[in-house]
This record gives structure tokens, sequence and C-alpha cells, in this order.
């Protein structure tokens, strides 16, 4: 359905983009994870036909766009980041234009708009200005505003940026109903529980580059720790991570508010020994917890930084 | 077809839902141009002028400088009252008179004597009020025929004059300066006046005296026809500002189409519009139909509304105003595509294409007309196109010409559209940032 082949984008001295290759096929969910100015936009921006690349090609069904008003176009929907809305229209005059954009007209292009508000959820609110609508709601209009054309590819650029988690659990459903119908979908995100829930494939970018491309259990696979360790320490600014690391069976070591996250390969093994070391060394604890290692702690193993720091 | 027309109308509706936009579009043009009609004449005699405020300091106190105010009170432009210089001064500097008159002591005799040429001239003292150079030359040409008629009355018929050329004559005798010849031909002259003066104080004389009452008068009188489109036809002063207001402010408009493109380029719509199978054709295209409507119909309103209210008639081509407007309207609107093209930021973009557009309203007289500018300046005019539409419309409506001179500002205008729009889609950034 949608092949990226070793795109490659350079504004200036800046590599935004560097060689950046992976492929999805129809009814796929393909997560681009990775912390803010990463590259994930550019490759979405190439992909959508609004950049071109200095290198690399993009097919949808082995063809390329090859000018504005390419055909291949039609296949595509795009949600971008920034909210692509009239303010001062209704939802339905919203809908309308970016309908007729695509050609779409009378009986046809209000069936498509009916349908597009009735699965986001504001067909009782199509006459309603968009400046009265919340963020939510406005994010939610803003996917409507991809589907009008019936797409094949979905172009997702963090389409849950500055959403309540009612409506980010809303535009899921969305997605997963989208999903469920055959479409492709390319989502970008630097929030790991959204491409863990979501995606079939997830890209992991950093730097313009891909640091790691599998599904959800074979990135897991590629972490030299199978469980994380958090204790929840009473004075966790007496400890520094570098000591923790210095012990035995130790693989990763995290401190962030207040919480020491540390992974180890044979939790029951290596749990005991640890938590001794702290308590000999005078740091106390008031709660233990084990976690599975999630798409945070591979990225931190993948780049050596934490995705949100990064972001 | 139907995404061209999906772009046009959505301008359409975004603009005409913005209530805001539309009151500074259209009701603040009205407002603006009714109001600068008004000040420069309006329909002919609509606009009572203000007078001019002068003061008189009258040190002399003769017949003669009295006879001085008096006449210059008799003129219409004139709002003359007697003060002291004191107050006169504070008056003038404070802004509240115009000018000051102050007449010296011995004005009356001493005007008289220098009227031949036997004594020194006197001097009026004209204190005035630096704002208002061109009152005051008004001021200085009415004085000059108010003194000649006032003290060349006294001198032929009233009784200070007779006393005055006999001291003139007398002191012409003991004159040894002066060639005997000359002073013969003097003597004979003001005999001549003494002899008129006492004939027009005989009491038998009375219509001798009712025709050199008013002393020497002006031998010439002037007659004004203002040319417009027909004789009998007066001009209207509101043509000119509704047509100069409604271009600075559709330039506006235009300015504003380029600011909300060069906006646009930064939000998620131009990507939704990008991403969309359109020509970059379509998208300028579209644009610029819109806003050559919008700016269409702002003319057509403010057209409509002077014809209405204030009577102001396409005295000449009909088709040739439609022309101009049209012209016009497509050279705004790429006048707004092109500031789109050139802007980086839309902050720095505002400023220089506001610069821009008042340089333009400033030079194509939609201010004051260009005939008050300086030679080199008029010259420069010639290539700015606004100065072609304000001729085109100026020329369409109050001077009554016909189809053909709307040709030559179409024409420039229609360049200038070719100019900009040429700019516009060599210099647009069509990628998203």
């Amino acid at each position: 359905m949608l092949e990226v082949k070793k795109l490659a984008k350079r504004y200036g001295q800046l590599t935004a983009v560097d060689g950046i290759s992976f492929n999805a096929g129809r009814g796929q969910t393909i997560g681009l994870l990775g912390p803010n100015g990463a590259g994930k936009t550019t490759t979405v921006s190439i992909v959508a036909g609004l950049l071109q690349p200095d290198s690399g090609e993009v097919l949808i069904d082995g063809a390329k766009v090859t000018s504005d008003t390419d055909p291949v176009k039609l296949k595509i929907g795009l949600v971008p980041q920034d909210m692509a809305l009239y303010e001062e229209l209704s939802a339905r005059d919203n809908l309308t234009f970016f309908a007729a954009l695509y050609s779409l007209a009378g009986a046809k292009a209000r069936s498509a708009i009916d349908e597009a508000l009735k699965l986001v959820g504001l067909l009782d609110r199509a006459s309603y200005k968009v400046s009265t609508f919340s963020g939510g709601m406005k994010r939610r209009l803003n996917l409507a505003g991809a589907l009008l054309h019936d797409p094949e590819i979905l172009l997702l650029d963090e389409p849950t940026v500055g959403v309540d988690p009612q409506s980010r659990n809303a535009i899921f459903d969305n997605l997963e109903t989208l999903k469920k119908r055959g479409k492709t979908l390319i989502y970008t995100t630097h929030y790991m529980e959204e491409a863990e829930r979501l995606c079939d494939r997830i890209v992991i970018i950093d730097h313009g580059k891909i640091v790691a491309n599998d599904t959800l259990q074979g990135l897991h696979k590629l972490l030299p720790i199978s469980n994380v360790l958090a204790v929840e320490l009473d004075q966790p600014d007496r400890l520094k991570t570098q000591q923790i690391m210095e012990l035995p069976h130790v693989e990763t070591a995290e401190l962030k508010q207040g919480v020491l996250r540390v992974g180890v390969h044979n939790l029951s093994g290596d749990a005991p020994g640890l938590l001794r070391w702290l308590s000999d060394n005078g740091h106390t604890y008031h709660h233990v917890s084990s976690e599975q290692p999630d798409l945070e702690t591979v990225f931190l193993t993948l780049t050596g930084r934490s995705l949100r720091d990064s972001s | 077809m139907i995404q061209f027309l999906a772009l046009v109308r959505r301008d359409l509706l975004i603009f005409f839902g913005n209530r805001k936009a539309v009151m500074v579009s259209i009701v603040v043009p009205i407002v603006l141009a009714s109001f600068f009609g008004y000040l420069f004449g309006g329909r002919r005699g609509e606009a009572a002028t203000s007078k001019v405020s002068l003061l008189a300091i009258d040190q002399d106190g003769s017949d003669i400088s009295r006879g001085l105010i008096a006449q210059l009170a008799t003129e219409s432009t004139l709002s003359i009252k007697p003060e002291s210089l004191e107050t006169a001064r504070e008056l003038v500097r404070k802004g509240k008179a115009t000018a000051a008159l102050v007449i010296p002591k011995d004005f009356g005799r001493d005007a008289g004597q220098a009227l031949f040429g036997s004594s020194a001239k006197p001097e009026i003292e004209v204190l005035y009020d630096p704002s208002h150079n061109v009152e005051v030359s008004m001021v200085k040409g009415l004085l000059s025929g108010a003194v000649m008629q006032t003290v060349s009355k006294e001198m032929f018929s009233g009784p200070a004059g007779r006393e005055m050329v006999n001291d003139s004559i007398a002191r012409l005798i003991d004159d040894s300066q002066m060639p005997a010849e000359d002073r013969r031909a003097l003597r004979n002259l003001l005999g001549g006046v003494r002899d008129w003066n006492e004939r027009l104080q005989s009491p038998q004389n009375g219509a001798s005296q009712q025709r050199l009452s008013g002393g020497l008068r002006m031998p010439y009188s002037t007659r004004e026809e203002a040319i417009t489109s027909g004789r009998n036809i007066e001009y209207n002063g509101y043509a000119h500002s509704f047509a100069g207001m409604g271009v600075q402010f559709i330039l506006f408009m235009g300015l504003d189409v380029g600011i909300a493109l060069l906006t646009l380029r930064q939000t998620g719509l131009w990507q939704r519009l990008r991403a969309a199978p359109l020509s970059r054709t379509m998208l300028l295209g579209s644009r610029t139909l819109s806003a050559a409507l919008i700016a269409g119909l702002i003319l057509f309103v403010l057209f409509a509304f002077a014809r209405l209210v204030f009577g102001v008639h396409v005295r000449g081509s009909l088709p040739g105003l439609i022309g101009v407007c049209a012209a016009f309207s497509l050279m705004t609107a790429a006048f707004g595509l092109m500031i789109a093209a050139l802007g980086e930021t839309v902050d720095t973009t505002r400023g220089y294409s506001i610069m821009a557009t008042l340089f333009m309203v400033m030079l194509g007289g939609a201010w004051v007309p260009t005939f008050v500018f300086p030679a080199w300046l008029q010259k420069a005019a010639m290539f700015v196109p606004t100065r072609w539409a304000i001729e085109g419309m100026d020329g369409m409506t109050w001077r009554g010409l016909g189809l053909s001179s709307a040709l030559a500002p179409i024409g420039v205008l229609m360049l200038f559209t070719l100019l900009f729009g040429i700019i516009a889609v060599l210099r647009f950034r069509w990628h998203v940032d």
C-alpha cells in the first residue's frame, strides 16, 4: 500500500530526515514514535506531498505523486498537527469546503459529511461554529475533515495534542473503527501509550534516523531487561543513579519524581539484593512495585535518552 | 470547477461573516469619504468655508485707518475685530486668531502723502500664525486693495485728503532736489486732485460724490466657471473623496489578503489545501478572484452610496468606470498575493506593506490631489498604480470623460496586475515550512 524508501531532507546544515524507510500494508497502523524534532512531521509532510525530499521516494500502490493534481493524492487523507479548521465557519461548512477540495458536491458530499460527523460524534453539533467547540471537539472535527473523500491511507500527525483524556479516548475509538474498515494509518506521536495501544508496528525515530522498526513484541525483545523494579524513595535527592548502575545485574537505572526504576533480567533473583543495598546505605523507601518495560524504556535503551526528556 | 468555486465561496463567506472586516472595509471609507468630501467643498456651496479671523490694532485713529478697517470688514472671507496690541499678540500665539494688523500712528497722513511719492511709505505690521501661511497671503492681497481704495477715497473726496494735497503741494514748492519739469507736472496733478476734491465737497455735485465715494477701485472684475462634465453641471467634491477613500481602503483590504495568506501558510489549513489535488494556479487564482470580487463590491457600495446620498453621478462612461474599478480590484488582489509571496514573517511584512500602501495612497492622490505635488513628484506618481485608478475614477465621474479616456488607466492597472502577479507566482513558497 505505502512504501517509503530512503527519504532524506536537509535544511541547510540540519538533517531533518536521514534515510527513513518503512512500509505499511492495507489495514495496518504504523506508529512513528520519537521526541519533538525527531523528523516525524517532516516524514509525514513528504508522504503527503507537502514537501519534496532531497532524495528517496514515496510509492502509493506502486505509484509516485508526480504533480499537485495527481489522482494518487486522492488515496491520502491528512490530519495535520495544527488545527486545520476555519473557526468562523460551522462544522458542516468546514466539511463542505474540504469535501469540495476533492470535487465532492451535492448528495454525495452531504452523505460523506454526515458519515464523518457521525463517526467523530459531532453530528448534533454540525451547525455550530467551530469557535464554540472545545479543544477535543476541534481535534475530532480535524480528523473528520480528512475522511470525506474516503482515503485509503490516513496520515495522522500527533492528532491528540492538547486534548483531555476523554477526547483522546474518543479519538482512539474513531481510529480503531477506521482500522477495522481497512484503512492504513500512519500515526506520529511522542506518547508511548498511544503507540502501544494503536500500532501494529512502531518506527522509532531519533535525530531524523530510524533506530528501530518492529512490532511492540519485537521491540521488547530488543531490551536487555525483562522487568523493571520501581522503588519510591523517602529521600530521593540523596541517591545517585550511577551508584545503582554499578551494582551487579543492573541494566538500567532512572530516577524521576522520587521513583527509582531499575531494569533487571531476573526480578525474583535480583530484587532482594538491590533492596538490601538501599537499606544498608540508608536509602529508605515506602513503596515497591514491578513493571513491564514500556516503549519509554525501549527508547531509553536504544538512544540513551528519555523520550519525554527529549521532547 | 467545484474546487475553484468552493475556494472563492469560502473566502467570501469568511469575509462577510466577519462583521468587523465588513465595517472597516465599507462603513469606515463611507464615513471618511463623506467627511473629506464635505471639507473639500462637497456639492457646490454646501460647505460654508470658515472666515479668516483677523485682529486690527488701530494706533492711528484717523479717518483713513478707521475706513481701512471698515473696508476689510466688508470682505466675506474675513472676520475682523479691533484689539489691543498685547492681547492681539497673545491671541495669535495661542492660535485663536490667524493674523493681526498693526496700523501705526500717522498711517493715514503718511499713506496719503506716499500715494503721490512725496513721502516714505508707512508700514503696516502683520503678526501671523505661521501655521496659516496660505491665509496670510490672502489677507495681504485683500489689505492691498483695501488700502488703495481707502486712501484714494480720502485723497479724492475727504477733507483730510484735501489738507494733505495742499500740504504736498506746499512741500513740493520747497523741494529743490526734484527737477523743475517734474515738479511742475506733479504740482499740476495735485492741483487737479485738489480741485476735484473741492468740487466733490460742494453740495451741488451729489452725482459725482456718489460716483467716487468708494475711492480708486480695481479696474477689472473676474468671472469664474468650473469646467466639469458640462455647462451648468457643478463640481461635486464627493466624487473625488469617494474614489480616493475607496482606493485607500481597498488597498488595505488587499494588504489583509496578503497577510492572511502569509498566516495561512503557517497553519494546518495550508497543509490540508496542499495535500488536496489542487493546482497552484487554482489556489492563487481563486484567491485573486475572491479578493477582486470583494474589492469590486466595496467600490460598488461606495459609489452607490455616493450617488444616493451625495448625488455623485457617473457623468462619463459607466462601462469605463466599471472597467477602471475591475482593473483596480484585480491589481489590489495581485498586490496582496505579492505581499504574501515576498513576506517573511507576518509582523515585518505587515509593517513594510502598510508603509508601501500608504505611499501608494499618498502618491496616488487619494489624500490630496496630485497637482499640489512638486513637478518631479507628479512625474514619479505616474509609476504609482493608485494614481491611475483615481484619475480613471475621477474621469468617469465628475469630469465626464468617455470610454476612450478609461483605456489608459485600465491598461496601466492591468500591467501592474500582471507585474505583481508574475512576482507572486515566481516568488511564492509553495512547500510548507
